[in-house]
């Protein structure tokens, strides 16, 4: 069994104003392997976001604890990469600039970091694009320079916030295969939320399913498919996809009634 | 095979045609505005000579170009143009620094930029006018005075609009800094900052002209040298010929110095 990377323990999370306190999570807690790929569905609003921003550390949850199991033994925060939905691409910077912008701030641009930059460039079809800018490129080619730039800082875990939901429906099934072999072939641990049922089937080993705000962990699936290729459009055609797609759609279903 | 190059040929001549439009267009713009000018002197100096305007009141464009070759010989008016536009040139660099150091650190203190707010507004809806008897107690005359009246006129609406424009980045964006591992630091450096450049020159087209018309108010009140000391002493000696030169002069420098900002932003556009 392999150990696992992130112990959530009954995490609560409430906004404040002067009007109400809201709460947005109640008591959440799950746990994610190394090299596991976990998403994370829910109804719209139920505070997906804000578990990612307490999970990266942008937030600090109101109750509860993070427990991280470094494979080195060490205690130290793991590197976290977190992708946004959109990729805010810097249009004053050309697109290898962008992808560098992580290193620069953390002053890690040393040769072996910037090329293997170049190296993942060159491996994403990003390479002949370098020098130009963002705008220059399609929906698809923006979102994988926007996981570039994430994993150049070489993280241990990825969180990816919706990140295909701005791209068109055939893009976004590309991407999605695109990134999703990058993210297998580097062997990174990764949490993906979601909204789009077949995309968590596709592409994840295990669907957390959160109940409407405020949020509980509602049901864990683990996802098993028989044609379990790597490529995730041939994940559709499996015989089990239907049942999962079901299950989910049921355990949501009773959420938004 | 032969279809196909006629279309061509015509597409290309349609393509031709548009392009000619396009610059026809373009030149009658630019003539009729030059007959619009030309106009105006004709008939600025026809009512002159006929008696129908006074020229001792109205001055006339033959006169202007007399008493510029006048000044120019016998007044040094060059110092005084060198003078308003050095004073004009140093307001506008201090309201463009001061500008920008106070919208940093409103940006970087929330608190401190809610607190500053109420104060801000009222100096900058302040006619600063007003100010500039107080200056010339405090400071005397000269070229303090004056600098200090062009900065006064610019600053404020300066740092607000700088400030503002700061504050118009995506949140997003400043959350992508920071998943990154970056600080407030570098959100200002990354994004801020280069995400404002539209905004920064902008506003420097802005100040460049308010700096012209408070170093012209400082000349008025406190100085024997500039353009504006020009027009006030033209006045007083019922000089009119000497007043409306000045005035002209104050058009081309204005048209000059923006003209200046713009070739900046045409060079940067683009990039950002």
């Amino acid at each position: 069994m392999p150990e696992s990377l992130l112990q959530l323990k009954n995490i609560s999370y409430s906004y404040h104003n002067l009007q109400a306190e809201t709460p947005a999570l109640s008591r959440i807690s799950f746990h994610i392997d190394v090299g596991e790929f976990v998403a994370i569905v829910g109804p719209s609003g139920c505070g997906k976001s804000t578990l990612l921003s307490i999970i990266a550390g942008l937030l600090s949850p109101e109750e509860g604890t993070i427990i991280f199991h470094n494979p080195d033994g060490s205690l130290h925060y793991p590197k976290i990469g977190y992708m946004l939905q959109r990729d805010h691409l810097f249009e004053w910077r050309t697109v290898y600039q962008n992808a560098i912008l992580g290193l620069e701030i953390n002053h890690m641009l040393t040769p072996e970091n910037t090329e293997y930059v170049l190296s993942l460039m060159r491996d994403y079809d990003l390479y002949k694009f370098k020098d130009q800018r963002p705008s220059e490129l399609s929906g698809g080619m923006k979102q994988r320079a926007a996981l570039i730039r994430t994993l150049a800082l070489n993280p241990q875990l990825l969180l990816l916030d919706e990140p295909f939901s701005a791209l068109d429906y055939q893009t976004r099934l590309t991407v999605s295969a695109d990134i999703c072999h990058i993210i297998r072939k580097s062997g990174k641990t990764a949490l993906l939320i979601t909204h789009d049922l077949s995309e968590a089937i596709s592409l994840a080993d295990r669907v957390i399913i959160l109940s409407k705000r405020p949020a509980t962990v509602k049901r864990e699936l683990p996802i098993r498919l028989s044609l379990s290729g790597d490529s995730p459009l041939a994940a559709r055609n499996a015989p089990e996809f239907q049942d999962y797609f079901n299950l989910l759609w049921e355990a949501l279903s009773d959420e938004k009634k | 095979m032969k279809k196909n190059k006629t279309r061509t040929a015509v597409e290309l001549s349609r393509q031709e045609a548009y392009v000619q439009g396009r610059k026809r267009y373009k030149r009658r713009i630019t003539s009729m505005r030059a007959v619009i000018f030309f106009l105006f002197l004709a008939l600025w100096q026809s009512a002159a000579s006929t008696g129908l305007i006074d020229s001792f009141f109205f001055s006339s464009p033959v006169q202007v170009i007399q008493c510029f070759w006048e000044l120019l010989t016998e007044k040094s008016l060059l110092t005084h143009i060198g003078i308003t536009l050095f004073e004009t040139l140093a307001s506008f660099l201090l309201v463009f620094l001061t500008g920008m150091v106070c919208a940093t650190l409103l940006w970087f203190s929330s608190g401190f930029s809610e607190v500053a707010e109420p104060y801000l507004v009222i100096l900058n809806s302040l006619p600063k006018s007003a100010l500039a008897p107080l200056f010339i107690v405090w400071l005397g005359t000269g070229t303090v005075t004056i600098i200090t009246a062009g900065i006064s006129v610019a600053v404020f609406g300066s740092i607000i609009s700088l400030y503002t424009g700061f504050s118009q980045v995506e949140p997003e964006k400043i959350t992508l800094i920071y998943t990154l591992g970056g600080t407030k630091r570098d959100a200002f450096q990354k994004v801020v900052l280069p995400n404002s450049i539209p905004v920064i020159l902008s506003t420097m087209k802005v100040n460049i002209g308010l700096a012209l018309v408070g170093v012209v108010i400082g000349e008025f009140l406190a100085a024997r040298r500039g353009l504006g000391y020009l027009i006030i002493y033209g006045s007083q000696v019922f000089q009119m010929h000497m007043v409306i030169t000045s005035i002209i002069l104050l058009c081309l420098i204005a048209m000059g110095l923006y003209l200046l900002i713009q070739q900046m932003e045409r060079r940067l556009a683009g990039r950002f």
